[in-house]
């Protein structure tokens, strides 16, 4: 398959859309945004996609806990088309406000008897920050296919609730045994580099298969040269340079050419 | 029946709200030891149908607790133990306290939102609550507060001045009063049938709460009329102030007249209707109007003021571009609109929203963001949003508590309120706020300064719209309440400590995501051509956007049809309402199916309320009767001319000597350190400024990204290189030497941050935003009139044209003081100049940090001895002095070498010198670039005469840039600007100090260490 169907899932309040789906056209593949009532009056569109895609933004303006109405919404109408997706080998992604959907709908294989054990809470600081962050994936056990190859990123964080956490140090224990923590923030000596006190530097986790992957920070805003914080430090100009590329595509690559 | 489900931190998890309180409860001198519980709770109304523990339960656990960090309480609304404090927190209170007295001072405080007033997380709540099928039909929020450790009086305080606020909340002491919870909370009349059904999964943003009103039939209606033919000048005068339609005697008068000779009284809603078009904030009279100026540069009758100054240089620029031309839409519609490429055009438009930010400073600021970016969307056929811009101005943070005067609200938290609205608004629309300033001044204490600002793109073909006879009104968007009657009318008020009593329902919410649901389907609907034009429903409701679109051809409306949040409003409030997310559009009959089902496929209403008639009137129907018909052109064109004088007198002049034991390092450290220039970061970080991925030059930048950017670089279209700038010039204390050298300082400081970061001179399009006291005083409006007078003469000589503008006067607040004396605070003069640039490469933008040890340090431009309203002169407390000037033809020859310089690639950073001067620049960008520099004075390029070492360091001299040069690249920059004043000046180095003598052999003026310099520049605004 030259180019996977992506489909970019909205809900009123999603605001990251459009960049990411520019981010998956770079990466080669071939993605569509689809509001969220389409899904839900026809549940079978899925099956026409390899990758499903839930982009940052403020789904339903995060009102009552960020991206838990939307969550709600996968859980109550959506949870049988998108464990068959699952199932069926193909990929999900959640982004910032994606991956605060995911980890509240489940499908990153958090729950537990008691009910769910894992969240994204509120940033230490309480509030929104946007920062960028030095990320380090951890990948042992399990691997995630949009982390191939990639041991180090940098990448911009945008978020009032992206603080890992889960209900017990079992918990912890348990994700990090199945080696779902995959991807951590780097706070070396700087206190800034974990930007929300997530545990364990925790910065994004896969399902148990690896191929279902939400993180908090944005890799579709790092994929040129330009958007880079520093960028017009560096020696050589950037339009010396041929391919401009930022560390946040080899993510949207990786989910391309798993299908290619 | 009520529910209530109280939601706290968990066991062991920060309580973050009760940290936030108690901390600012002691900086704000409170309450020292107050100990502080929180919750947030949500009210559910069950109508007949009761739920049951179960599925309170249910709700609780599955929508809103987070169970992994938050616990609850979930009860029926008179059970005491939803009184009770988090169990952990009480028994750490109980355990610190040894007597009974106190353990009894702990109070609980319950604030929640006035009826009416918009909760965006209640309506997405009820949407949710919906999908769960258990029967609510309503549901509002409540914040609970549990004290400990404050006096009664204290906890009035906090409940007052910190918890809540008036405008839009009502604290509660103790339990709710069950009695009137309904009325209190605005719940829908009880005894009703089964509720509406919600489609499952299809949670709404309507916000619509079932009706609970089912009369039989409607009261008969009660058209109101008003005789005015009985009414005396005095009585006029009495209606127009108790009516609320702030209008002068001869436009009562002339209003007057026409219905007398109409031979009938008006009606309420057609003197609505009249008040708003004519307001200030609608018409601009004051300023469009009949000016007769006398001032240092002459006399001048205007008989459009604002048309033949700025909007006068524009016509010419433009003329004499012929076929070049590159502006597109000018001082037409809601923003200016500018060729961008061969694709797109870009609009721009800034503006204030301060005084329902006075009152109410999150609301006032998250409708100011909210209303601006309608502006765009309603601009051309509609542009999308692709960034913000947002400047503020405010009375210094650390003004004691007791001076305040009744009614204002401590600037800190106005500041903070401010930032958090546009914060809310422009995170959630997806909007990145790119650039901004903040300014203080004791002198905005009751009258903070709010403007935002945004810039959209729209493809070229849709920069036009014309209603066609016969299109159908069609209201899209939010739902009309009785929020913000008044508004347009009210800002021509003076705000008085009566202001939030008197116009309460000025001040809104507003909810973002509603308006992000709007534009989403509005741009789709645009690019199928479903509507012929456009505009939004901003300040005068559907009174102004009706009024406006149908101003040629004529229309009729059906108030009754209009959708509402709740019953019982009247015609006229339906007409005038200011409820936000709303945007009127014009569709022919032939699209209106299709444009109904692309906007309820995405969950927006979407409503036909009229029709554009093809008769030249204004016909206002409510449930089939006629309750208003005024002619378009009486209207638009009845108004009578405002007739002002206007006096300049400059301020007498005396000469600003510095003292020669001035310590030149210690001045840079207190300049660093002053409100105006020291970080904003603590305010920029809290701002998305990155979301939808075209950014370029961020607003901070520098080795650890923390320096200040000049202006702000960002691509509008991903897949192509061509970028926008944006940035602002501002500076009242000029002002209160000649605003005339202020408004040019302030063009020139605007576009030389856009030529800083690479910016084509010759592209840069600039907004004005005049922000003023009473003009009805002859030399507050004459400070005006001279400061439009440079605007044209900047605009015209830089050939920077004006696109669009908005001014806001009556900035003043008064109040009596303890002596029982009337005082006034009007704001100084304050003119915020915003630019809008264009750079055909993004990879050529530069940014001010230092990037290499060895690299030559040049200034760019001439310096004169001008410390008149300088930083030098505000951290010293000198008076007088000559106030910077612009040498506008010697300003253009600047920006054009120096943008052919950064053209030809031979820079590598760029500053330009504003407040603070050389000084203040160097450091920075040493502090930026974590590298060294090393200056000398003594070849500096001077302006004039011989110059004292302070004014080199400190002078605020225009068009003056520092700028970092390879040494091989050094004879190529020097080449490009023969015939321009440039020194080399010194160097980097790689020691992190920065040393500035007045010569090489002499000892240093300032020396100082990065880390200090960025210390005192980083950590008087950092919270």
């Amino acid at each position: 398959m030259s180019h996977p169907n992506i489909l970019i899932l909205r809900a009123p309040g999603t605001n990251c859309d459009e960049e990411t789906a520019f981010a998956f056209e770079r990466a080669g593949g071939a993605p569509q945004c689809i509001h969220v009532n389409r899904m839900l009056e026809q549940p079978e569109l899925l099956a026409d996609y390899q990758v499903l895609c839930i982009p940052g933004g403020f789904s339903y303006g995060d009102d009552v806990a960020a991206g838990k109405i939307f969550a709600n919404q996968m859980r109550h109408h959506l949870a049988e088309p998108m464990q068959a997706f699952r199932d069926a080998g193909k990929l999900i992604l959640g982004i910032c406000n994606g991956f605060q959907v995911l980890i509240k709908c489940g499908l990153l294989d958090t729950d537990d008897s008691q009910g769910s054990a894992a969240t994204l809470a509120w940033n230490d600081s309480g509030r929104f920050i946007d920062c960028w962050v030095e990320l380090q994936a951890k990948q042992k056990q399990l691997p995630c296919v949009y982390l191939d190859g990639i041991e180090r990123l940098y990448l911009p964080v945008a978020h009032a609730e992206g603080k890992f956490v889960t209900r017990d140090r079992a918990t912890l224990e348990r994700l990090q045994q199945s080696g779902q923590l995959v991807l951590r923030y780097q706070p070396a000596d700087e206190p800034e580099g974990n930007p929300n006190g997530s545990q364990q530097n925790v910065a994004g986790m896969c399902d148990t298969t690896g191929r279902v992957f939400g993180l908090m920070p944005h890799p579709e805003r790092y994929i040129e040269t330009t958007q880079h914080p520093s960028w017009t430090r560096s020696s050589a100009s950037a339009s010396q340079n041929d391919e401009p590329e930022g560390d946040g595509l080899q993510i949207f690559r990786n989910a391309v050419r798993y299908f290619q | 029946m009520l529910w209530e489900i109280d939601v706290h931190s968990g066991a062991e998890m920060p309580d973050r709200e009760a940290e936030r309180v108690a901390q600012e409860a002691a900086d704000l001198g409170i309450a020292d030891s107050l100990r502080v519980a929180t919750a947030r709770g949500y009210l559910l109304d069950c109508a007949d149908d009761p739920i049951t523990v179960d599925q309170a339960e249910l709700l609780a656990r599955e929508l809103f607790v987070d169970t992994v960090v938050e616990c609850h309480v979930a009860a029926p609304v008179d059970d005491l133990r939803l009184l009770d404090p988090p169990a952990s927190w009480s028994r750490e209170i109980d355990s610190e306290k040894s007597t009974d007295s106190e353990k009894s001072t702990l109070q609980l405080l319950q604030v929640l939102r006035k009826a009416g007033v918009m909760d965006p997380v209640a309506l997405s709540a009820a949407a949710a609550v919906a999908d769960f099928k258990i029967p609510v039909r309503a549901i509002r929020t409540v914040r609970k507060y549990w004290l400990s450790g404050a006096t009664a009086e204290q906890v009035k305080s906090l409940g007052e001045r910190l918890l809540a606020n008036d405008a839009i909340e009502q604290v509660v002491c103790g339990s709710l009063d069950l009695e009137n919870l309904d009325q209190m909370l605005g719940l829908p009349k009880r005894e009703l049938p089964a509720p509406e059904k919600v489609e499952p999964g299809r949670p709404s943003q309507e916000g619509v709460e079932q009706k609970g009103e089912t009369d039989p039939e409607p009261p008969p209606l009660q058209i109101h009329t008003i005789d005015l033919s009985v009414l005396d000048d005095k009585g006029l005068m009495r209606l127009s102030l108790e009516g609320q339609l702030y209008l002068q005697l001869t436009e009562m008068q002339t209003i007057q007249q026409h219905f007398a000779q109409l031979q009938r009284a008006p009606t309420d809603i057609e003197l609505e209707s009249i008040a708003q078009t004519w307001s200030e904030h609608c018409s601009h009279k004051t300023l469009a109007g009949r000016i007769a100026y006398r001032g240092p540069d002459g006399e001048r009758q205007f008989d459009n003021m604002l048309k033949e100054t700025i909007f006068a240089a524009t016509v010419k620029l433009r003329q004499s571009w012929g076929q070049d031309d590159w502006c597109v839409s000018v001082f037409q519609d809601n923003a200016g609109i500018v060729r961008f490429d061969e694709k797109y055009n870009v609009a721009f438009k800034v503006e204030t929203h301060n005084h329902p930010s006075a009152l109410e400073p999150y609301g006032g600021a998250n409708t100011g963001i909210g209303g601006v970016i309608r502006d765009t969307m309603g601009t051309g056929m509609g542009a999308k949003p692709i960034c913000n811009t947002d400047v503020f101005c405010f009375a210094p943070p650390d003004t004691p508590w007791d001076s305040l005067p009744a009614g204002v609200l401590h600037p800190q938290r106005v500041m903070q309120g401010v930032v958090g609205g546009v914060r809310d608004y422009g995170n959630r629309m997806g909007i990145p706020t790119v650039n901004g300033a903040v300014y203080f001044d004791p002198r905005y204490l009751g009258n903070p300064l709010v403007y935002c600002g945004n810039v959209g793109r729209l493809p070229r073909e849709m920069s036009f719209k014309e209603v066609q006879p016969d299109d159908l009104i069609v209201s899209v968007g939010g739902r009309t309440g009785r929020d913000g009657i008044h508004g347009a009318t009210f800002s021509s008020a003076e705000l008085t400590s009566e202001s939030e009593t008197l116009s309460g329902g000025a001040v809104q919410i507003g909810n973002a995501i509603e308006e992000k649901m709007v534009l989403d389907v509005l741009l789709k609907a645009r690019d199928q051509g479903l509507f012929t034009a456009i505009t939004d429903c901003g300040a005068g409701g559907f009174s102004s956007a009706v009024g406006e679109m149908g101003e040629a051809i004529g229309a009729e409306v059906w108030l009754e049809r209009a959708p509402v949040k709740y019953e019982g409003l009247t015609y006229t409030e339906i007409w005038i309402s200011e409820a936000q997310e709303r945007m009127v559009l014009s569709v022919p009959e032939a699209s209106w199916a299709d444009l109904q089902a692309l906007c309820q496929s995405e969950g927006v209403e979407a409503t036909v309320i009229g029709q554009f008639t093809p008769t030249g009137r204004l016909t206002l129907k409510y449930q089939g009767q006629l309750v208003g018909e005024l002619t378009m052109s009486f209207l638009h064109d009845g108004r009578p001319p405002v007739i002002r004088e206007a006096v300049y007198l400059p301020a007498p002049s005396e000469p600003l000597i510095p003292s020669d034991r001035v310590n030149l390092t210690t001045t840079l450290f207190d300049i660093l350190g002053s409100l105006n220039v020291a970080s904003k970061e603590s305010i920029i970080r809290q701002y998305d400024h990155e979301v939808q991925g075209g950014s370029v030059v961020k607003p901070l930048v520098g080795a650890s990204h923390d320096g200040p950017g000049d202006a702000a670089v960002l691509r509008p279209v991903l897949d192509s290189q061509r970028a926008l700038v944006i940035a602002c010039g501002m500076n009242p204390h000029y002002g209160e030497l000649d605003t005339y050298h202020m408004a040019a300082s302030a063009i020139d400081e605007a576009v030389r941050n856009c030529v800083a970061v690479g910016a084509d001179p010759a592209r840069i399009a600039i907004l004005d935003n005049f922000c003023w006291g009473d003009c009805e005083n002859p030399e507050t409006l004459g400070s005006l009139v001279r400061a439009a007078l440079a605007c044209h003469d900047l605009s015209l000589a830089l050939e920077t044209p004006f696109v669009s503008g908005k001014d806001s006067l009556n900035n003043e607040f008064s109040y009596t003081d303890e002596q029982g004396e009337k005082r006034v605070i009007a704001i100084p003069a304050t003119l915020l100049i915003s630019a809008l640039g264009q750079l055909a490469d993004a990879r050529l933008a530069l940014t001010m940090d230092l990037k290499g040890a060895g690299n030559l340090l040049y200034v760019v431009g001439a310096t004169g001895d001008e410390l008149g309203g300088s930083h030098f002169s505000l951290v010293h407390k000198q008076q007088g002095g000559q106030v910077p000037t612009v040498d506008p033809l010697r300003a253009k020859a600047t920006f054009a070498a120096l943008h052919r310089t950064i053209q030809a690639g031979l820079i590598r950073a760029c500053h330009d010198l504003s407040e603070g001067g050389l000084a203040v620049a160097a450091a920075e960008m040493a502090f930026a670039g974590e590298m060294g520099a090393e200056l000398q004075l003594d070849q500096l390029p001077l302006a004039s005469g011989p110059l004292p070492m302070a004014a080199r360091c400190y002078s605020e001299s225009n068009s003056r840039f520092l700028c970092e040069v390879p040494p091989d690249r050094a004879a190529e920059f020097e080449q490009h600007l023969d015939g321009v004043p440039h020194a080399h000046l010194g160097q980097v180095v790689s020691d992190h100090h920065l040393i500035i003598r007045g010569s090489a052999d002499s000892p240093p003026l300032i020396n100082a260490t990065l880390a200090d310099l960025k210390s005192a520049w980083q950590t008087p605004l950092c919270w």
